[in-house]
């Protein structure tokens, strides 16, 4: 289901100071409409700050321009999913899918049929009265995700997801995950260069702050990438020897 | 076990204490043993139920309107930032009076009934409430509030299912400490000027030298306080579902 209204993401000479650190100097990346860019890069580069700039956080005033989509005055809908899950604890899994629809007031018939829909999709079903202490870290995962798809997003914005969950259970919320976000305009920032490789349609490797863009990679073939890909075995070792140099240590 | 737990402390202590009055000798007008304090318990019945029961009900209106007023100043000055900066250091400030100074001037205002022990209670709670409240309120998980930007979430809506529950621990503790010192309000209101409850009978008891009728409207109040807390302590439980049993005193 390619989404239509996904827009392109266009970071054209912006400068980022936070504090005394320059974050970004005339950073100039571009992030392809309705596919999965993955960012790698040295830890403390800005990854997750590139990620607050997309979806538009008033707190930080930045130089430069950022360009979503190419009508700018259209409004786009962005949705956030970090490694924490944040389910609100005192929320069923139900009504934590469903947050989205709670804060804005607006839950309807057709939210909680799709709600339902999406946790059976997400093999969740039975799960739904449950609190999320009652739920393993995975199925926690797995209800942010479905969260996170219930806002019908264009921009989707996924800040290390995965990387909490032990190596099976990743690999699963992994294929789901591509499946289900297909045709969104999605940023991964990871930390695991098979991770980049399984999900990403274009792997960008940042610099070191100021980050800037080292390589990118264009990948064939539709993700989730099967992990005895071609295209994985290809770029593996030269993406993590790549990493090794830019990181610090 | 938790039950056999209690049940053997307060036995033991009853005992060390009856032990501790035969081995000294010490004269019963300045420590009766807990049997003569059951004497005149049951002796004493009638009285202490009916000043028990003023007691009762003013630590209960206390702790009812002190919570609600904290509760009501800690949403106000979390939803409107400017109040919040003209109350605040106003808070500070009331709690650098002694509230048990006030007690001569309420009971001058509000006379030797109810209302002066009520307003004394109040006083004494409202400062846990309103900051325990304010400061849950505050330290609501920033991750939760940007996610909710995010979602272009009502602010309403933000307080009712973000904000509130997330504060809902520390506002318990606040009303803990709040059942805890409610009492105390409403005896030292009682013996700065009443004519009914437990804190007026003891001062009655007192001028009297009648120290086992002392003791007896001590345990009295004791076991009120202590039933008071452990109901409140449930109700919170049941209320704050979602957090692990704190497993707290008992």
């Amino acid at each position: 289901m390619y989404n239509m209204s996904a827009p392109a993401v266009r970071f054209q000479k912006v400068g980022l100071v936070l504090g005394r650190q320059t974050i970004f100097r005339d950073l100039t990346l571009d992030l392809p409409a309705g596919k999965c860019s993955c960012l790698l890069g040295p830890s403390g580069c800005g990854k997750s700050t590139l990620l607050r700039l997309i979806s538009g956080d008033p707190s930080y005033a930045y130089s430069g321009d950022l360009i979503i989509g190419t009508d700018p005055h259209q409004q786009h809908k962005v949705a956030w999913m970090s490694q924490n899950d944040l389910l609100l604890p005192w929320m069923t899994l139900q009504d934590n899918v469903l947050l989205g629809s709670k804060l804005r007031g607006e839950v309807t018939e057709e939210r909680q049929a799709l709600a339902a829909e999406l946790i059976e999709k997400a093999g969740l079903k039975g799960c739904e009265q449950a609190l999320p202490k009652q739920l393993s870290g995975g199925m926690r995962q797995r209800g942010a995700l479905l969260r996170t798809l219930m806002e019908e997003c264009s921009i989707l914005l996924m800040d290390e997801p995965f990387s909490a969950l032990d190596a099976l259970t990743r690999v699963k919320l992994q294929n789901l995950s591509a499946e289900m976000i297909k045709g969104t305009t999605t940023v991964l920032v990871t930390h695991d260069p098979m991770e980049a490789l399984r999900m990403g349609q274009v792997v960008l490797v940042l610099s070191k702050a100021p980050a800037s863009v080292c390589s990118i990679l264009e990948l064939d073939g539709e993700p989730p990438r099967d992990p005895d890909d071609v295209e994985i075995h290809k770029h593996y070792g030269p993406l993590l020897h790549q990493l090794m140099q830019e990181s610090v240590l | 076990m938790k039950l056999a737990r209690f049940i053997i402390l307060a036995f033991s202590s009853l005992l060390l204490w009856q032990v501790l009055v035969w081995s000294t000798g010490i004269p019963v007008y300045i420590l009766p043993g807990p049997w003569v304090v059951y004497k005149a318990i049951i002796s004493h019945w009638s009285p202490l139920i009916q000043h028990l029961g003023t007691t009762f009900m003013e630590i209960v209106l206390g702790l009812v309107f002190g919570i609600v007023l904290g509760s009501c100043s800690a949403l106000a000055m979390t939803l409107l930032p400017g109040l919040r900066r003209w109350m605040l250091p106003m808070l500070v400030v009331s709690q650098a009076v002694p509230v048990f100074a006030l007690a001569p001037i309420l009971v001058l205002w509000l006379g030797y009934g109810m209302g002066s022990k009520v307003a004394m209670a109040v006083l004494i709670i409202y400062f846990p409430v309103t900051s325990s409240f304010f400061y849950g309120m505050q330290r609501t998980n920033p991750d939760l509030l940007e996610l909710a930007r995010v979602m272009e979430a009502k602010q309403l809506a933000v307080f009712r299912f973000i904000i509130i529950p997330a504060a809902m621990p520390a506002f318990a503790s606040g009303v803990r400490v709040a059942a805890a010192v409610a009492p105390i309000g409403a005896i030292v209101g009682e013996w700065v000027g009443s004519s009914s409850g437990l804190g007026f009978y003891m001062l009655h008891a007192n001028a009297r030298m009648q120290v086992d009728v002392m003791f007896a409207a001590l345990t009295l109040l004791a076991a009120v306080s202590l039933t008071l807390y452990f109901s409140i302590d449930f109700l919170l439980s049941k209320i704050l579902y979602w957090e692990s049993k704190q497993g707290y005193m008992i």
